[in-house]
This record gives C-alpha cells, structure tokens and sequence, in this order.
C-alpha cells in the first residue's frame, strides 16, 4: 500500500510534465488536444540547440577522461598496496560527498584566481565545465570498476602467465574482456551524471556556455509553460535510455555473479 | 596485491593522473576558500589574505545563525520522513515475490537518474497555485458543490521539505533494502512464537539489526539535503533560503568572496561532522559487538 502510494509520489509528477508536453494549451492545466509543436518550437530554439550541443560535447569528453581516470584509480587501489592507502581512498570519495555547492564556488574561486582563459574558441571554451565534471564523475567511476575488479579471479591471470601470456595480452584477453560490463556500465553512469548536473555547473557556465539543464533553468524562473516541458521530456528520454541500459547490464552482471 | 616498491613504473602510472585531478581540481580550490575565509575584503576586489577571524564570527551573526539552524532543521525532518516512508516501502520490496524485486527497485532508483531540475520543475508544475493539484481539489470541491480557493502550496519550507523527500527518497529506501535483504526472517518468528507484540518486535529486534543501514540511509539522505541550492531556490519563499542559497549570493550577488568561503568551510565541516558521527558510532557498535562475544 505505502510501496504503491510512494511510487506514485516519485513518478506522477513526471508522467504528468511528461504528457502535458504534447498538450495544446499555453496554460499547462487543462487537456486541449495533442500536439508536437512545442517540440517543434524547441527544436527551432537556437540557443536549445546550443546548449544541448554544449551539453553532449562535455558529456562525451567528461566520460572519455572520466573512464580514464576512474579505471586507473581502480586498478591502483586493486593492485597495490602503499602507506596511507585507507586516507587515499576516503580522499578519492571526497567531491562525492561534499556539497555541490562546496565544489562549485571553490572551483569558481580557482579558475578566476589562475586566470583561466575564458574566450577559447569552441569546445576548448566547455574546458571549465568539463573538469569540473570529470572532477565528480571519476570517483564513481572508480568505484563501479573497482567492485567488479574485486570478483576477479587472480587464479586466470596465473594460468594465463602459465601459458606463456605477456602482461600486455593478459590486459587485453583476459582483464579487459571481465571489466567490459563495468567499463560500459560506468561510462553510461558518467555520460548522464555530467549530462544532468546543475548546480556545479552553474559556477561555471558563462553566456557562451550554457548547458540544457542552465538553460532549462533560466526558462522555468520565467515561466511554467509547455516548451520548458517539451525540452525536459527530451533530455528525459535521453538520460532514461541510458539509465535503463545501465541497468539492464548490471542485472545481467549480478545474474553472473549467482551462478558462479 | 603488490607492493608500490617492486613495481615502480606500473604504480606510478596508475597514482599520478588521478592524484593530480584531485590534488589541481579539488585539493587547491579548498585550500584557496579555506585561506579566503581567513582574509578581508579590500575594495571592491581586492582580497588580502591576512588571517582574521571576521568571517567567522560574522558567520555566527543570529541572521546567519539561523540560517544554519533553518538548514539543519529542514534537512534533519527531510530525513525524518524519508525514513518514515522509506522503512515500510523497503520491507515491501523486501518480501515481495523474488520475481517481482529487481522491478520494484528498478522503479525505485530509476528517478535517480532523471534530471534534478527536472524533478524539481516537475513538483513545481504539480502544486503551483494554478497547478494540477490545485486544479484537482478545485474540481473535488465543485463536485460536492464547496467554494474552492486554490491554496498557495510552494514559496514556502514545507514545499522545500515536500522536494527534498522527493528527491533523496530513493538514498534511503536502497541502505534499508540491502539491510532488509541480510535480515534472518526467523528471528521475527521466534519472536511471535515467544508472544512479543509487533511493536515489541520492531523495537527490540529490527531496529538494533537494522541500525547500520539506517544509519546510512539517514547520512546519505541528510548530508546532501544540508547542502541542497535548487530545491530552496525554486520552491522555497524568501525566508525558506538555505545555508547553499547564502552562500551563492556571497559570490553571484553580494560579491564578498571571503564570507561565502567562510561559510561553505563551515559547511563542509558540518558535512564532515555527520560523517564522523557516523564513524564512531558504528566503531563503538563494532567494538562493543565483539567485547561481548564469548
């Protein structure tokens, strides 16, 4: 009873900003038919489609550098052992824990002290926001892959190196084909988690480089009206995909780790 | 697991670009607001690092104050009633059909993935004055024949606590799950069997079981809701502002840098303050459980 009651409290907002983002009515409250044209509208919005650009490009470098970085955290922490290891790895969860806001005026506060250079042409202008972005999403990252380094089983790298195997092909046969679910589960959870974030990047976007959820922003203080909705489905539609993707393969993941 | 000394290079590779991230993008923009706490303000740009306590003490200014009391207040209900919801909804999944859970959760944290603004937008949307909420009531209300007038629902701190349950409810419900999951079911017979009463046995057997993932799903709820800048900003009123809400406008309007770094240090303390009480609880609870092992 509560379980149904509280699934509706998390869904039956966002089925209704959902629907009424077809409805053809400038007030947003009564039913008046179906229509596309706010999609439409959003569409021909220019600086939508900017900022959507703006967005996709930062998502898409943030979980390149992300992977990178996350992979290479995991792979320390499940290889090696070193003083103060404990402290390095609460360190590593630190920009998941503190506040966004935390996060974003110190950033702020960095980047205008060591004069970063704000008028770079077009992706290199995203560079602020991007780091910022790979400064979150990294630890998650490294946390996904490292989980599932852990149900790695260290008796296939003997046998391989048994079989004359070098370091390098051992990578490539056998520790990246069992990393490929997290690799791609990871990369999914980066690619939506830059692609959602408000709040660090409101510190760090300018005119030139705003992002859909800035700019979803800046049209809900103005109003409630369709065309805010009809831009909300679709980044909706996007980060659902991919989450539903994400997830999917981790089910098959888990389906994995009970058999064996 | 290696040793970092036999295995320099390998070691290296795999410590330096991420310590380097963290150390450029996180390390020095902290060390940078917590030296701007320390310092003036000197005209209208100029900042002069020279170690006074101002900020501080300004900080604990009643206005201020409050401000924190008000955050800490909000975010410890928010918590509260995440809880309250969380725990039944969390035993629900948990004794569903085995079939049946990997949906129900999936439904439970798929809303982590949607957009935050867009979750926001959307309450906003459903209890707005001329909202869908209002709009049904007034329908219910012509229905039965009563004059309706639409109440005025968001601008105020239960709409900024509405939006925080909202949002961080699907932190508490995963911790409770988990922990439900790990519960032995017969200790709940035993105790029936032994003719405890249900509240008997919630207080006496689930809860002391289950204190660890409530304890986490209660930080994981109340660290970032502390800190939480959209949900005030969109559906509280001006007096539901919140400490995030000071701090931007220390550095978007007000522009005085060293009192806003002042009072994100100050709440990247608390935030660590919860973390730590955290810590030696379960320290105490761990060292406590094996004292009494035979």
């Amino acid at each position: 009873m509560i379980l149904c009651c509280t699934i509706v409290f998390l869904y039956a907002p966002i089925i209704v900003l959902v629907i009424f983002s077809f409805n053809d009515s400038r007030r947003n409250v009564t039913w008046h038919g179906f229509t596309f044209k706010y999609y439409e509208k959003a569409i021909h919005n220019n600086n939508l489609i900017e900022a959507f650009l703006n967005s996709l490009s930062i998502a898409f470098f943030n979980t390149v550098f992300s992977l990178i970085l996350g992979t290479l955290t995991a792979l320390l922490l499940w290889r090696f052992r070193f003083s103060y290891k404990s402290v390095y790895e609460g360190i590593i969860l630190v920009p998941i824990i503190i506040p966004e806001i935390c996060i974003g005026i110190a950033l702020l506060v960095f980047f205008n002290l060591c004069g970063w250079p704000n008028d770079l042409p077009w992706p290199l202008n995203l560079s602020k926001i991007t780091c910022a972005h790979i400064l979150f999403s990294f630890p998650f990252v490294a946390v996904i892959i490292r989980a599932r380094l852990a149900k790695f089983n260290l008796d296939q790298e003997e046998a391989a190196l048994d079989l004359g195997a070098n370091h390098k092909q051992i990578f490539k046969n056998v520790l990246f084909p069992h990393l490929k679910p997290a690799l791609i589960v990871s990369s999914l959870l980066a690619f939506t988690l830059s692609l959602d974030d408000f709040v660090i990047t409101f510190f760090m976007s300018g005119p030139e480089t705003t992002t859909v959820p800035i700019k979803i922003y800046s049209m809900v203080r103005f109003s409630v009206t369709p065309e805010v909705n009809a831009a909300s489905t679709i980044l909706l539609l996007i980060t659902i995909v991919l989450a539903a993707i994400a997830i999917w393969i981790q089910r098959g993941w888990a389906k994995e780790v009970e058999k064996s | 697991m290696k040793s970092a000394r036999n295995h320099k290079l390998a070691f290296w590779l795999t410590f330096c670009p991420p310590t380097l991230w963290m150390l450029i993008f996180l390390l020095v923009p902290i060390l940078i607001i917590g030296i701007f706490s320390f310092s003036a303000k000197q005209g209208l740009v100029d900042i002069s690092a020279s170690w006074v306590l101002d900020n501080y003490i300004r900080a604990f200014d009643p206005v201020y104050l409050s401000v924190f009391f008000k955050s800490i207040g909000i975010a410890a209900l928010t918590t509260l009633i995440c809880f309250l919801i969380g725990f039944p909804v969390a035993i629900g999944i948990a004794s569903a059909p085995k079939s049946w859970k990997p949906v129900l959760l999936m439904i439970v944290v798929l809303p982590f993935w949607v957009n935050l603004l867009i979750r926001t937008y959307a309450l906003i949307a459903v209890f707005r004055t001329r909202g869908f909420f209002n709009f049904s009531l007034e329908w219910v209300a012509n229905l039965f024949g009563i004059p309706f007038e639409p109440l005025t629902l968001l601008y105020n701190d239960a709409a900024v606590i509405l939006g925080l349950v909202y949002i961080h409810l699907p932190f508490m419900i995963l911790p409770l799950y988990a922990g439900f999951e790990g519960f032995n079911k017969s200790l709940l017979e035993a105790a029936s069997d032994l003719g405890a009463q249900q509240f008997k046995i919630i207080t006496a057997i689930v809860l002391p079981i289950m204190a660890p993932s409530i304890i986490s799903g209660c930080i994981l709820v109340f660290i970032p809701a502390l800190g939480s800048f959209l949900t005030p900003e969109l559906l509280g009123g001006p007096s539901s502002q919140m400490i995030a809400n000071v701090i931007e406008r220390q550095f978007l309007a007000a522009n005085d840098w060293p009192f806003g770094s002042a009072l994100s240090m100050m709440l990247i303390y608390l935030t660590f303050g919860a973390l730590a009480l955290r810590y030696f609880w379960l320290r105490r609870r761990y060292f406590s459980s094996t004292e009494n092992k035979p």
